[in-house]
């Protein structure tokens, strides 16, 4: 789950580490007031899971409350690259005299925690990486034993932070690693980080990645994310339990096992289809789950034809058959499907389907028959071997 | 042969008299493999179906000496009954349980790694591991592989059995399936098993079925191009997969530029290994590589 840069920085001061003071707000009102309280100048960022904020606009500096009011009003409903603005963070406008870059995230080829740190922050740090790798530092940490000061310290130093606020940055680091930790973080990254005239090292703006599966140690997380700009279908995959993720095709797709159904996504997509959506219904389904799927699948209107890719494990396929006629008879699909059903009770759920004679549904042998059918239903063109 | 799980198994499971766990304990020993027991805490002293189940592993290996621990109990008490497993002397951890917390992956894995070094962990959110003929330890429908000569080792579940179908109806067996899990940090990773496979007598060709997200298929490559004298045939999934979005397994995420299917596929191919575009042309592959259908097949 990623979270909101203003998410970010309320867990970054959570653990200590510095962030600008500001407010979260949801009207140009509400934007005015934090602005009071923030004292001006100020700066309006545009609350998205998105990057690129800054160049689309939806980032502004306001001297005053009338600027305020105008940027507030011209960034609230934006839309950035598909995300729509629904929050904006108020914040006082730091002074910069340098910016750096810090991040600890989980490196799953070392399974270690990584910790780097630059001091090219505020751009993009996969260029700094690529131009010029030995400018940012890459160090492991023991999980067992932690993110030690003198270790941060070592860091900041060969990173090449300024002297006189080495010890700044390796408390930040320090801090940034605890949130990590006690967060349950797959990543928790501030770019830039920021040394102000003054000489005051602080997080600018914060990027946190939190492990969906760890939210039960967490309650007071669960509320975070940007339900929002969340598509519907997918919050309510989310709620049933279901794997759902919206793509930007016409064929539905429904499989049992990630792996499978990714799969299926790379064969229809060969066959010269494009999928709508990526929905795994997972092991052991029952017919109730099959039937909700299907309304899953239906509910995105782009779907001009399905295809169920099924290989029964622990999945059995007389069970998904049931669950297809259950659904059919409640929903009344119109658009064709093709069921490729393989694996446990196989056949049995083959003659279940026969027999049931759906109108608009065929089956297909093997997964490459599947995809290639499917493709042509949703292109209109005819298919025969019905059901 | 065979690799990880025989005939010389003995096998306990953690989670042994919860639905799932039962279900697929009898399931396992119904196939032949030599279940001696079960943990769950608050319950030793109870059987199931015969089968003794004890309060703690340390309990269940005084008793009955199990060499191989599966582990089906709900995510957030997965990552301390595999430390204890571990810590009682099992020496192979097959975890089922889908859902553990990264961080305590990480820790199941830097723990076994450091006090635990005798102890091999796969898994966890895999299907298992299957030596067709000999032992079953997980969820794998064993009905559709028969005994043979390839390898086969997966990210995913129902994927290899796909795979592995292909296989058996072009004749060929498998010698062992090994399902590494689709989750972040695996405690055995493609390149720990593609080692035993090597050193296995009864494995000729090794089937990668990999998937987006991490860098599991690229160190694979770099390993059996240095390592590997037996051929090894792969599939990798999620070409259509877009960056940023979870497809399904907790590790099957493309971040940045990193772990798209394109990549993996190149990395392979550029070190010599055959990638088939669908889970048939990889299976036709093999069947190629091994010299058509074997003798007496049907």
């Amino acid at each position: 789950m990623d979270l909101l840069e203003y998410q970010g920085k309320q867990l970054f001061a959570r653990h200590g580490l510095k962030v600008s003071s500001g407010r979260a707000v949801a009207d140009v009102e509400g934007a005015v007031a934090a602005g009071a309280e923030v004292g001006y100048p100020v700066v309006v960022k545009a609350q998205v899971l998105i990057g690129g904020r800054g160049k689309a606009g939806g980032v502004k500096l306001a001297e005053d409350e009338q600027q305020l009011r105008e940027h507030a009003g011209n960034i609230l409903g934006m839309n950035i690259r598909g995300h729509t603005v629904h929050t904006l963070w108020i914040e006082h406008a730091s002074d910069i005299a340098a910016e750096y870059y810090a991040a600890v995230l989980l490196d799953r080829s070392a399974k270690k925690p990584l910790v780097m740190f630059s001091t090219e922050g505020g751009v993009d740090i996969e260029e700094v990486a690529a131009r010029d790798p030995e400018r940012l530092i890459r160090r492991h940490v023991d999980l067992l034993r932690g993110l030690s000061r003198e270790q941060a310290l070592s860091i900041a130093r060969e990173g090449g932070a300024d002297a006189d606020v080495v010890e700044q940055v390796a408390d930040a680091l320090v801090a940034l690693y605890e949130v990590w930790l006690a967060e349950d973080a797959i990543l928790a990254e501030i770019n830039p980080l920021i040394v102000t005239p003054a000489r005051e090292v602080r997080a600018l703006d914060a990027k946190v990645s939190l492990d969906d599966n760890a939210l039960f140690r967490h309650p007071d997380n669960q509320s975070l994310s940007d339900t929002a700009n969340e598509d519907p279908i997918e919050a309510r995959a989310k709620e049933q339990g279901v794997q759902y993720v919206k793509l930007d095709g016409d064929i539905g797709i429904l499989g049992n096992g990630a792996g499978l159904v990714m799969s299926t996504l790379d064969v229809v997509a060969q066959a010269g289809g494009s999928p709508a959506n990526f929905l795994d219904a997972g092991g052991g389904s029952n017919a109730e789950k099959i039937r909700q799927a299907v309304e899953l699948l239906l509910a995105n209107d782009a779907v001009k034809a399905v295809l169920f890719n099924i290989f029964g494990g622990i999945t059995r396929g007389d069970e998904v058959a049931r669950g297809l006629i259950e659904a059919f008879e409640q929903i009344k699909p119109v658009v064709p499907f093709v069921v490729r059903l393989d694996g446990t009770n196989d056949v049995e759920g083959r003659r279940l389907l026969q027999e049931a004679a759906l109108p608009n549904v065929y089956q297909a042998a093997t997964m490459n028959e599947a995809a290639e059918m499917v493709v042509a239903l949703a292109a209109g063109r005819p298919v025969g071997a019905r059901a | 042969m065979a690799v990880l799980v025989d005939e010389g198994t003995r096998l306990a499971v953690a989670g042994i008299t919860g639905r799932e766990g039962s279900f697929h304990t009898l399931n396992n020993r119904a196939y032949g493999t030599n279940v001696v027991g079960g943990v769950t805490p608050g319950k030793g002293g109870q059987d199931v179906e015969g089968i003794p189940v004890f309060d703690t592993w340390q309990h269940a290996m005084d008793e009955c000496q199990p060499n191989t621990a599966m582990i089906f109990v709900p995510p957030r008490f997965a990552a301390d009954s595999i430390i204890e497993a571990a810590a009682a002397g099992v020496s192979l951890v097959v975890a089922i349980t889908e859902g553990i917390p990264a961080h305590d992956e990480l820790r199941v894995y830097n723990v076994l790694a450091s006090e635990h070094p005798g102890t091999r962990l796969v898994g966890p959110n895999c299907p298992g591991i299957l030596s067709p003929g000999k032992a079953n330890v997980g969820i794998i429908p064993a009905a559709f592989f028969k005994e043979g000569n390839v390898g086969v080792v997966s990210r995913s579940g129902t994927l290899t059995y796909q795979i592995g179908n292909e296989i058996a109806q072009a004749g060929f067996g498998c010698s062992t399936i090994v399902g590494i899990g689709g989750d972040p940090v695996p405690g055995s990773s493609f390149v720990d098993v593609l080692e035993l496979f090597e050193a296995d007598e009864q494995t000729e060709l090794v089937v990668l079925s990999g998937e987006i997200g991490g860098s599991a298929e690229e160190e694979a490559a770099e390993h059996i191009q240095a390592n590997m004298s037996k051929p090894v045939v792969a599939y990798i999934a999620g070409f259509t997969a877009p960056a940023g979005k979870q497809m399904g397994h907790a590790g099957a995420i493309i971040s940045g530029s990193s772990g798209t299917a394109p990549a993996k596929a190149q990395a392979l191919e550029e070190r010599g290994v055959r990638v088939g575009r669908t889970p048939t042309e990889a299976a036709s592959i093999a069947v190629e590589v091994l010299g058509g259908a074997p003798a007496g097949a049907a």
